[in-house]
């Protein structure tokens, strides 16, 4: 958007204003300092550190199974993914084959963990627009995916289902059974997350054409997840680099275009129909077989540099592990999606209002653990 | 009934002591009644949002607190009434202290002018409408000075948002009760009222009552500071907004304060274009009584109706409401306010 320029006596004075580390939009503990001109953003600088728990150093620490648990402090919202991938990376180190059975569950489990995020942030995205109601109807969908965690291992947030070589336990008898009812109750409600949001006149008044991001900054910025691929970049680690089972499932990567705040809330929605279509197809041909391999009782990983990456619900997670051939890691290093994807805010909301700037925000969908570690 | 128990109390306070000292001890006890009522409507009107909002949104609300949590309001008041009082040390603390009071204030001077039903009305003034108008733009400099004395940034910026979002729709309030006035030709609520004998105004004055009547719940809702308009508090954005730096009662003043005025904006539609006390079949002049229920029923219809907003709705952004405002819903009413007038002119208006 063009700057106005408008030559009047009146003096406008710029002003500093801390936004956060407690403040309900940042949805956690990140801090913004925020120069404005009256209601109109000119800078935002993200300050971070205050959830810093030195993750990656503890990784370097502990041993390779003990840091599967560590990932799931990282992106809560994600942990099953972010299990998978440290899970991946060793396996992939070890030449490790794990049966299809585990190959199979493991996808359904990201998928319903994709989902279980992405209803979370719908519920926030709304509430951080102003509509309250959204986030008790996130809830209420997101609530069924946790009991089906709950009823498979026992925990509803940070799972630590996946472990290298397998999983910590086979599923539950009632998964499937469980897991399809969430499938054809999710259906319906998914039109009504439209109704109630999507199509409200208000809220795209709000949402487009606000915080646009081109496709060349997205690149360049290292956005990933559904923040480049609303801005026509296509990103998606799990149609490039396929990994578990979803080599054998087809489906649609969401894309959009404009690469304004409703075109990241469209790819969200999307690909919340895309994981139901991916659950379908997995959930009434789960191989059988064992749920794990036997690995050693200490790991040791063969001497050099691996890397994994995959597709959490906010985009590319990568695991980075050097070895030294040793029971610990040498160096771990985790490229998270939200840390990318915060380092754009200034750039795309710097002439928007204060209310824009807590919609991008909540379209960026960030976990602060995930940035701090 | 009312009216023989009213008098009866005039009489025996007029015989007992002097003109000038009775009058003033009569003021004291309506007052009184007053506050105590609206104070108790104010808490039931809380109570009432938080169980609507939670039907709308899948849970239960408040239901513990007394027989289906009637009590729970009560239980919060006491809370607020016992808390401590904090503030910030650098705030101005002459005008931190005042705005509560002037917010609260002003919504219960509102109060005064409605016929809750025949007679019953503590204030008659012959320019009602224009008392309500005036009335209802003080508050806002109450919500301006809380937001600069607190000394906070984020307050200061509520103020502001308040400040420039109720002096635009106040436009707009009034505007759509002018619209109203062509009809009755007079500004005394209690002559509104009697006009709608023949019918309420809405039916009327038909499309450019409605239209009038559409713009007026806009604005009204605009004016109470509630979603979609709540940019004044939006929680997301400035945490609490003008009152982030006030506790307890102080707080408590302002949150009261919200509620009444939703209650006086829906009196006002009640009373302008629903026709008061007056039932849908009536017979209310032979049970005076029976039009507070009316009044009562009418008046909580449209406020779920703006409770209905508050929980569906997004809020909009602060160059959206001015957008609103002064490109579309000034404009129409402008014109809206010809409409009428070549209506009440042609004596199109329908009358039973």
């Amino acid at each position: 958007m063009e700057p106005i320029v408008v030559n009047n006596n009146f003096k406008s004075e710029e002003y500093f204003i801390n936004m956060g580390p407690q403040h309900p939009a940042t949805h956690g503990v990140l801090r913004l300092l925020l120069t404005i001109d009256g209601e109109i953003i000119k800078k935002v600088e993200p300050d971070l550190g205050y959830i810093h728990r030195s993750i990656e150093k503890m990784c370097e620490r502990d041993s390779y199974q003990q840091i599967v648990h560590l990932t799931d402090r990282m992106d809560y919202l994600s942990s099953n993914i972010n299990n998978e991938a440290v899970c991946l990376a060793i396996e992939n180190a070890l030449q490790l084959e794990v049966p299809e059975r585990v190959k199979v569950i493991r996808t359904i489990i990201g998928e319903l963990t994709r989902i279980a995020s992405h209803t979370l942030w719908w519920g926030v995205m709304g509430m951080d627009v102003g509509a309250f109601t959204t986030f008790f109807y996130g809830f209420r969908d997101r609530e069924m995916i946790n009991d089906i965690f709950e009823e498979t291992c026992g925990a509803r947030l940070t799972m630590n289902y996946n472990m290298p070589g397998g999983l910590m336990f086979d599923i539950h008898p009632n998964f499937i059974k469980r897991t399809k009812e969430f499938v054809a109750h999710f259906k319906t409600k998914l039109p009504e997350y439209d109704a109630l949001l999507t199509n409200n006149i208000i809220f795209q008044h709000r949402t487009k054409g606000v915080g646009i991001l081109t496709k060349e900054d997205a690149i360049s910025f290292g956005a990933s997840g559904p923040v480049g691929r609303a801005s026509g970049y296509s990103c998606d680690v799990r149609v490039h680099h396929p990994y578990s089972a979803l080599d054998k499932v087809k489906f649609k990567e969401a894309m959009r275009t404009t690469g304004d705040t409703f075109a990241r809330y469209e790819v969200r929605i999307e690909e919340m129909w895309e994981s139901l279509s991916i659950i379908e197809q997995l959930i009434d041909n789960i191989p059988e077989g064992d749920y794990k391999v036997a690995t050693n009782a200490v790991i040791k990983l063969p001497k050099g540099e691996f890397y994994q990456r995959v597709e959490t619900a906010r985009g590319e997670l990568g695991v980075y592990i050097i070895s030294t051939g040793t029971k610990n890691a040498h160096r771990v290093k985790f490229r998270s999606p939200g840390f990318s994807n915060l380092s754009l805010l200034n750039h795309i909301s710097v002439g928007s209002k204060i209310g824009d700037l807590v919609a991008i925000m909540a379209t960026l969908d960030l976990v602060i653990p995930d940035i701090d570690r | 009934m009312l009216l023989s128990i009213t008098k009866n109390i005039h009489e025996w306070l007029f015989s007992l002591m002097p003109e000038n000292i009775a009058s003033i001890v009569e003021m004291t006890i309506i007052a009184v009644i007053y506050l105590t009522g609206f104070a108790v409507a104010g808490l039931f009107l809380v109570l009432m949002e938080r169980r609507i909002a939670a039907w709308f949104q899948l849970r239960r609300g408040p239901n513990r607190v007394g027989f289906h949590g009637i009590l729970q309001t009560i239980a919060d008041a006491l809370k607020l009434v016992s808390k401590e009082l904090t503030g910030t040390i650098k705030a101005d603390k002459f005008l931190y202290n005042l705005a509560p009071y002037f917010v609260i204030i002003t919504a219960l001077l509102a109060l005064a002018v409605f016929p809750f039903t025949k007679d019953f009305q503590a204030f008659d003034i012959n320019i009602g409408i224009l008392f309500l108008i005036a009335i209802s733009s003080i508050g806002v400099i109450g919500i301006l000075l809380a937001g600069w004395s607190s000394n906070n940034k984020f307050s200061l910026i509520g103020a502001m948002r308040s400040g420039v979002q109720t002096i635009s729709y106040e436009l707009s309030v009034s505007l759509s009760l002018l619209t109203i006035v062509l009809m009755t030709g007079t500004l005394q609520l209690s002559e509104i009222v009697e006009v709608q004998k023949n019918g309420w105004l809405i039916v009327q004055g038909h499309v450019p009552a409605v239209i009038a009547f559409m713009i007026y719940m806009i604005a009204g809702t605009a004016e109470t500071n509630r979603t979609p308009f709540d940019l004044v508090e939006a929680e997301s954005e400035l945490g609490a907004g003008f009152h982030t730096e006030y506790s307890g009662m102080k707080f408590a003043y302002f949150f009261l304060a919200e509620f009444i005025n939703m209650f006086i904006i829906a009196s006002i539609a009640t009373t302008v274009f629903f026709g008061a006390w007056l039932s849908p079949f009536g017979i209310t002049e032979s049970i005076p009584l029976l039009g507070i229920f009316w009044f009562l029923a009418k008046t909580f219809v449209i406020v779920f109706l703006m409770m209905w907003f508050r929980w569906s709705f997004p809020r909009l952004r602060i160059d959206q409401i001015l957008t609103l405002e002064w490109k579309y819903l000034l404009p129409i009413n402008l014109v809206n306010l010809v409409v009428m007038a070549i209506v009440v002119w042609l004596g199109l208006t329908i009358q039973f």
